[in-house]
């Protein structure tokens, strides 16, 4: 195994692959930061569902396997997603959950019409489709390396840039609009990001798995800090530790799929955050309780004491 | 007769979802539903393990068994201070992720399709008979749906009035002396049951849209719960029926055309629904704005 994986290191495709998921990563658990604050964790789960018809469209009316033209489709009908979701909630009394749930399980079922639709009209082309459902990073031709990579790292350089914006509107879009800001816009590129990020994520690790590549990181960083700055760079390591993790072992572990590897593998870093964080982690927390307890009864039986005393002291009188 | 047993297969999954989402969408738990489907997968995946079979009985206990270890772990992390939509995604990829994992390597031990276990196959529903004493009875999903619906239909009936009160407001149920914890992981147990019932025909991610959507288009038709229970499982039967004969049509997969029917009904109600519809409400406003206009006149 030690070989195997030292020949992959050495293999320059690979390299390509391992960069690309080390990007991928970083890309989706810095937008992912910006999602958990605010709430809308479970929006990627359901773009990444939405995307399902895009990529089928875009092959029906093309008819070429094209990345490309992939993630272009599942752009444009993870935006229309976004607008229903806000449709819905926006003008009949349905809330939030269930409406994601409704643009969720509606686009996929549409999604799935078409992809039977292709698979029954026998074109032989259509053999990578279903490599959306799990994800196969470990066997990505190296166009579709350098588009991951590249566009995880537009993602970044937008966010580092507008930093300051996404910070603001993320904590509070009321403050933010009375500074003169276009919190409506900075809304929109906001989600246009989070939906280009989960388009990203899909070919790593699948429609249904990518969901955590942008709740998980973030949430582990969460543990941490208090400081959003501080957040969004450990939220991107740990995107990034989980991307090459999950590569490198469905790499040389042959029938393992790369989506839930790369999952399992931030999820144990979300344990480890949750249980030994400083402060906000479960040991901490236990400490913490134990010591106030312990300092309760100290206090207390120092009070037992003094009274006695005094009502010693009062029989004496 | 392959038309028939294949349309109340839909049925009833539809029917079972259809009460069970009224009281998760009215609880705003819809995407628990959603979680719950994804994480029965390594239940799944141990109960065939254990097994060595399709053994309908063992995968029903081994799914509960997860769906509900779903709900106390989304329980634990919320109460640990995490969002509610955080918790769900940590906990439902991580059980899906294990899930795929047994199953791809233990793949030569699991006569279970990843694909199937995400769309499911209707289409073959009649083929797999139940035979006892030598008679054909009917096809196995229909029995093992239909238990499952009578297992729901008979829980919520006997517990009606506890539901609707959890739902509606938790702090009065609980001032009243009603186990609220208790009718929560009744809820989620009957969910997860019905969810591993259904996914073998209809698949993962379609139970999720029958959980959801009837539930919701019903929301939009009454206020009443004994009107919206009904019109999610008519809404839901008519989803099935009028997704087969649109899958015949079309020649695409029958799970994903009940859906998208459901999605078609779902989209009609918001726009026309007489009480909560986009232009009811449109034509109510503009009435309201020209009463007020002819007062000041």
């Amino acid at each position: 195994m030690m070989s195997s994986l030292l020949g992959w290191f050495a293999d320059p495709n690979m390299q390509w692959i391992l960069m690309g998921s080390l990007l991928l990563g970083i890309g989706s658990g810095v937008i992912g930061s910006f999602t958990y604050l605010r709430k809308q964790s479970l929006m990627g789960d359901a773009l990444a569902h939405a995307a399902l018809p895009g990529i089928c469209i875009a092959f029906m009316l093309m008819g070429v396997k094209s990345i490309g033209l992939f993630m272009l489709g599942s752009i444009i009908s993870g935006m229309i997603a976004t607008f229903g979701i806000h449709a819905i909630t926006r003008y009949s009394r349905i809330k939030q959950d269930a409406a994601l749930g409704i643009i969720l399980s509606v686009f996929f079922g549409i999604g799935v019409v078409l992809m039977t639709k292709i698979q029954h009209s026998g074109n032989g082309n259509q053999s990578g489709l279903d490599k959306y459902m799990f994800g196969q990073a470990a066997s990505m031709m190296k166009s579709d390396v350098y588009m991951m990579g590249v566009v995880s790292l537009l993602l970044i350089i937008v966010c580092f840039i507008l930093f300051k914006e996404f910070k603001l509107v993320s904590f509070d879009p009321g403050f933010a609009r009375g500074m003169g800001m276009k919190v409506g816009l900075l809304e929109q590129l906001l989600l246009f990001m989070t939906v280009v990020a989960v388009v990203v994520g899909i070919q790593a690790v699948g429609v249904v798995l990518v969901a955590a590549l942008l709740i998980t990181p973030a949430v582990s960083a969460r543990y941490w800090t208090d400081s959003l700055g501080v957040m969004v760079v450990l939220a991107g390591f740990i995107g990034a530790f989980s991307g090459v993790t999950g590569t490198l072992i469905s790499g040389t572990l042959s029938n393992l799929p790369t989506g839930p590897v790369t999952v399992l593998a931030a999820t144990s870093l979300f344990l480890v955050s949750a249980i030994f964080a400083p402060n906000r982690g479960l040991v901490a927390k236990v400490w913490r309780r134990a010591r106030t307890r312990q300092q309760i009864q100290q206090s207390q039986s120092l009070e037992m004491a003094q009274q006695r005393s005094r009502t010693v002291e009062g029989g004496l009188d | 007769m392959m038309d028939f047993w294949i349309i109340l297969t839909g049925t009833l999954v539809a029917a079972t979802c259809g009460i069970l989402g009224c009281f998760l969408v009215l609880r705003k738990m819809a995407m628990v539903g959603d979680a719950i489907s994804h994480s029965v997968l390594p239940g799944i995946a141990i109960a065939f393990l254990l097994g060595g079979s399709r053994d309908s009985v063992l995968m029903l206990f081994g799914a509960a068994v997860l769906g509900l270890i779903t709900v106390v772990l989304i329980q634990l992390l919320q109460r640990s201070g995490l969002q509610s939509d955080a918790s769900i995604g940590i906990v439902f990829t991580a059980l899906f992720a294990i899930g795929v994992i047994l199953i791809s390597r233990n793949a030569q031990h699991i006569d279970l399709d990843l694909d199937c276990v995400l769309f499911g196959e209707i289409a073959y529903v009649p083929w797999d008979s139940l035979i006892w004493n030598g008679y054909n009875l009917g096809p196995v999903a229909i029995w093992m749906l239909g238990g499952t619906f009578l297992i729901v239909l008979i829980t919520i009936a006997l517990f009606y009035k506890q539901f609707k009160i959890c739902a509606f407001d938790p702090a009065l149920a609980a001032a009243l002396g009603i186990p609220v914890a208790l009718f929560h992981y009744l809820l989620m147990g009957l969910v997860s049951l019905s969810t591993v019932a259904s996914f073998e025909s209809v698949g993962a991610i379609l139970v999720v849209g029958m959980l959801i959507v009837p539930a919701a288009t019903a929301y939009l038709l009454t206020d009443r719960l004994g009107l919206m229970l009904l019109y999610s499982v008519i809404i839901g039967a008519i989803s099935s029926t009028g997704g087969y004969y649109m899958a015949k049509l079309f020649d695409a997969s029958i799970a994903g055309s009940m859906i998208t029917v459901c999605g078609i009904l779902f989209v009609l109600t918001f726009l026309f629904s007489p009480s909560h519809g986009l232009i009811s409400r449109w034509t109510k406003r503009q009435q309201m704005r020209g009463g007020n206009l002819n007062q000041v006149i």
